[in-house]
């Protein structure tokens, strides 16, 4: 454990300027995963505000439901639904490489960012046509 | 007035007279348990939403009030809102901790996080458990089609 800590301090003082160190957000992929980490989950968070709003029509009517239901099925709220969709996976993948290194080892955490790209772009690979032919073709 | 400042290269130590529950720690644990619970329940929405048969078209009031007339969707549904709201909540607090500089900003702003939280758990889950998935009087085409046997 002791090696292991000073390993990660290593590593951390390599993604850092030489000055204050032992910090993994200051600077390249520490940096640009926590500010998109920041940014998804502000977005992801207002649209939870709107979702469970729009939800709590099935309580009622139908119609009502339906109405606004049917704005989410048209083309811009489709690659609206392609961008949301991203942020979540992002997060989510981001979220668990954070845990990964707060409990696991600080010293992947670079490698893990590219990680968690690689599972996106796959993610979205099989989510993206799939959703974008359910959006246009009705 | 006189600050007692602590002597140089003492390591860091809380202050003693802070006894009880550490918030903030529970509160960063709770991220991350949270998280692991929301990466599956969401993923499970979003697949069984979006990726099933004919994805975001075939969203109407009849099939949502199949889903919610199952006991196993309202209890996936509703830990995913308690879950993802407090989650979605806290972690707005640390940005306006961040980035809103006074004192009255910040209570302003965290009031109104907080009361969109309380807000929306107890509606939510409200409609989940008080949702009839066959109104009386509706026509028949907009429900669920095992409403046709009640």
């Amino acid at each position: 454990m002791p090696q292991n800590s000073a390993e990660a301090l290593t590593a951390q003082r390599k993604t850092t300027s030489r000055r204050p160190a032992g910090t993994l957000y200051r600077g390249r992929e520490g940096m640009w995963s926590w500010v998109l980490h920041r940014i998804t989950g502000v977005a992801i968070f207002f649209f939870l505000l709107v979702h469970i709003l729009d939800t709590a029509l099935v309580r009622v009517s139908p119609e009502a439901y339906n109405a606004v239901i049917s704005q989410y099925q048209t083309p811009i709220m489709g690659l609206g639904e392609v961008a949301l969709v991203g942020a979540i996976v992002f997060h989510a993948f981001n979220g668990l490489r954070i845990i990964a290194i707060d409990f696991w080892n600080a010293k992947y955490q670079r490698v893990l960012f590219y990680v968690v790209i690689g599972l996106w772009v796959i993610t979205m690979l099989a989510f993206t046509p799939r959703h974008l032919i359910n959006v246009f073709s009705h | 007035m006189t600050t007692t400042l602590a002597a140089p290269r003492s390591p860091y130590s809380r202050d003693p007279q802070r006894r009880g529950v550490n918030w903030e720690k529970w509160g960063w644990i709770y991220m991350r348990v949270s998280g692991i619970v929301l990466v599956v329940l969401i993923f499970g929405h979003l697949f069984v939403n979006l990726m099933v048969g004919e994805g975001v078209s075939a969203l109407n009031f009849a099939f949502v009030a199949g889903k919610l007339a199952n006991p196993f969707w309202q209890w996936w549904d509703v830990a995913m809102l308690w879950l993802a709201l407090i989650h979605g909540g806290n972690g707005m607090r640390t940005l306006v901790n961040d980035y809103a500089t006074t004192r009255v900003s910040r209570g302003i702003l965290k009031s109104a996080i907080l009361a969109a939280v309380v807000i929306l758990i107890v509606l939510g889950t409200l409609v989940v458990f008080t949702f009839d998935a066959c109104p009386a009087g509706q026509p028949a085409d907009l429900l669920p089609t095992f409403c046709q046997a009640l």
